[in-house]
């Protein structure tokens, strides 16, 4: 019965922050944060009970049969996403304590902040073709008004960027959720597996295109990704941690895992298109990134290039590469989210976020300095850091399948990303001062506490990969979108 | 199956609304073309000849009933356009308070 709980949790706190804390300013960080602590938990304690019953766990709505029920469905999969979500949204909110005191109206924030958690993981448990579109909404209506929030020209103007491209995208779902209706008769995601017939030509790839369209455009895949730099750069740095660290994967690498591994099984057309698609926008990004001077606008790119990396991995469509993409996955939202979170502390501290304004920074704010060292470094591959194994394991992959060529690409884009962090590095936090006025000599405690948070998490993050741990979490999450059989046969049986 | 494919129009000429219009305002409407094709899509789909309203009534003993879960989907929908609808003409407003016009070619502060 755990399962409604990961919705209901940030729904209740949202009405909740609405009604209290206008007259108490503290109720709604204390709330929210309460919400995101209660959330992390919860997600492990899934993980858990999903371990223990070694299989899927259902959960339909007001004891309906299948067919005719919304039901909620808890795998590997899903936990191992809520995981990611509880960790990032925790760090996030932590973060924003601090840093958020700069703006007005601050239970709007977490009010907002609170239904993009709700429609995030209710997009992640739902087994419900339909109710994917409407938790997809839930979700992005929150995140539209977060990068709008501070209401300045340049955000507004992102935020009417992304609003049109992201409810673009989410009509192409919808429709290609309708067409699968009027095919299968069901919108039940397992039982539109069983019914489905692979050879119905040109409606099918319609709706492949459809849907690889829609999700293609969340999770910014190469000819999808010109609002991405955009929103992401122009949201206060808590919300851009979230948007790059789990929203595009949640609404994106999940949605298009799930559809094309589970609903439809995986054809080599779709994972050849992910092949070339993740190389492209795997060297685009980074290209694009080595131009920037805004450092969020940077860090954006990197986005894209390393959402390039997971679905390189995942168009392997070999059990190493899925297990590459599915722990950069992770790895990537915990070094991505910690690197906007340092931009975000060096525009608290300085208020400018253009490289070439910085300089001599490591000295003043020690904490961000030696976290963004660890991000960077995760990030660009270098050993002890858990994004090398993830990056590793998938040229590796790439090898083992015999395609030399977006092995080299992979390599390729390491070296790039590298070159571009240590611009970063030298920019920011090394070189000469240049004399730029200081907001605050010492960061406060929170934005301190949270960065720290994520940088260990950054180091401890590559026990997942060592043998015996491996075997318990990755490998399952693996087997999980690998196996479509058992996710096809929650229909027939499951517990909770 | 005309039916279909005049929806199918329908659906192009609000995405070329969206792609090609300068005006903030008109791709506002341009994408409120496309959200009434696609409900109208999934009318078309739930509709059966000669199929009444699926309502369970004494005596009456219906051969051909329409599909009901689409329209609860169109419903859900509508009200999810509205949301969008909405935030977008308020960001609109806000963006022609800061700019001083609907014309995207004039918004363009964010480069790279």
């Amino acid at each position: 019965m755990i399962a409604p709980y990961f919705v209901l949790i940030p729904l209740v706190a949202a009405f909740l922050i609405t009604l209290f804390s206008r007259k108490k300013k503290n109720v709604a960080v204390c709330l929210a944060i309460f919400a995101g602590i209660a959330l992390l938990i919860l997600g492990i304690v899934s993980f858990v009970l999903v371990s223990k019953a070694d299989g899927p766990l259902l959960y339909t709505l007001g004891n309906w049969k299948i067919p005719w029920t919304i039901n909620f469905v808890l795998d590997y999969f899903t936990s191992f996403m809520l995981i990611t979500i509880g960790i990032i949204a925790l760090a996030s909110l932590v973060f924003s304590i601090n840093y958020m005191t700069r703006y007005t109206e601050l239970w709007k924030f977490y009010t907002l902040f609170m239904l993009m958690l709700a429609g995030m993981n209710g997009f992640v448990i739902t087994g419900d073709l339909f109710n994917l579109f409407i938790f997809m909404e839930i979700a992005l209506i929150a995140a539209y008004a977060l990068v709008g929030f501070g209401c300045e020209a340049e955000e507004l103007e992102a935020a009417f960027k992304y609003t049109v491209i992201g409810s673009l995208s989410s009509i192409f779902v919808l429709l290609a959720v309708g067409i699968l209706y009027a095919i299968t008769s069901t919108l039940n995601m397992a039982d539109i597996g069983h019914n489905i017939i692979s050879n119905r030509g040109f409606i099918l790839y319609f709706v492949y295109g459809l849907l690889l369209t829609g999700f293609g455009l969340k999770a910014a895949i190469v000819p999808f990704h010109a609002w991405l730099p955009d929103a992401h750069s122009s949201a206060p740095a808590p919300v851009s941690a979230m948007l790059s660290g789990v929203l595009i994967k949640t609404l994106g690498i999940y949605a298009l895992i799930r559809v094309f591994y589970h609903v439809f099984s995986i054809s080599t057309t779709v994972l050849n298109l992910f092949l070339i698609l993740g190389a492209i926008t795997l060297l685009l990004g980074v290209l694009m990134a080595k131009l920037q001077f805004d450092f969020k606008r940077l860090l954006a790119f990197h986005s894209i290039s390393q959402i390039g990396y997971i679905i390189l991995g995942l168009g392997l469509g070999t059990p190493l590469g899925i297990l590459g993409a599915v722990f950069h996955l992770f790895n990537h939202s915990i070094f991505k989210s910690l690197l906007f979170l340092n931009a975000g502390s060096v525009e608290y501290a300085t208020g400018t976020r253009d490289l070439r304004e910085m300089g001599g920074l490591g000295k003043q704010l020690k904490p961000a300095a030696v976290t963004s060292m660890i991000a960077s470094l995760s990030i660009s591959g270098i050993p002890p850091f858990n994004g090398f194994f993830s990056k590793l394991i998938i040229i590796l992959a790439a090898f083992q399948a015999k395609q030399f060529i977006f092995a080299l690409v992979a390599a390729l884009g390491s070296i790039l990303t590298l070159a571009s962090f240590l611009k970063v590095q030298r920019y920011v936090f090394y070189g000469d001062p240049h004399g730029i006025e200081r907001k605050c000599e010492k960061l406060p405690l929170c934005i301190n506490g949270s960065m720290i948070f994520l940088a260990v998490l950054c180091v401890l993050s590559v026990v997942l990969i060592l043998p015996g741990i491996k075997e318990l979490i990755l490998d399952k999450v693996v087997e999980t979108i690998q196996n479509r059989q058992v996710y096809l046969n929650i229909i027939s049986g499951g517990q909770l | 199956m005309i039916l279909y494919i005049l929806c199918l129009v329908l659906f192009l000429v609000g995405v070329y609304g969206v792609i090609s219009k300068k005006n903030l305002l008109k791709i506002i409407i341009s994408f409120g073309i496309i959200s009434y094709a696609v409900n109208l899509f999934l009318i078309l789909i739930a509709y059966r000849r000669d199929g009444i309203f699926p309502i369970y009534e004494k005596g009456a003993n219906p051969k051909v009933l329409v599909d009901p879960l689409p329209q609860g989907m169109v419903t859900t929908s509508i009200v999810v356009e509205l949301a969008f609808t909405v935030l977008l003409v308020s960001i609109a407003l806000r963006i022609y308070e800061k700019y001083k016009t609907f014309d995207i070619t004039k918004i363009r502060r964010l480069k790279g």
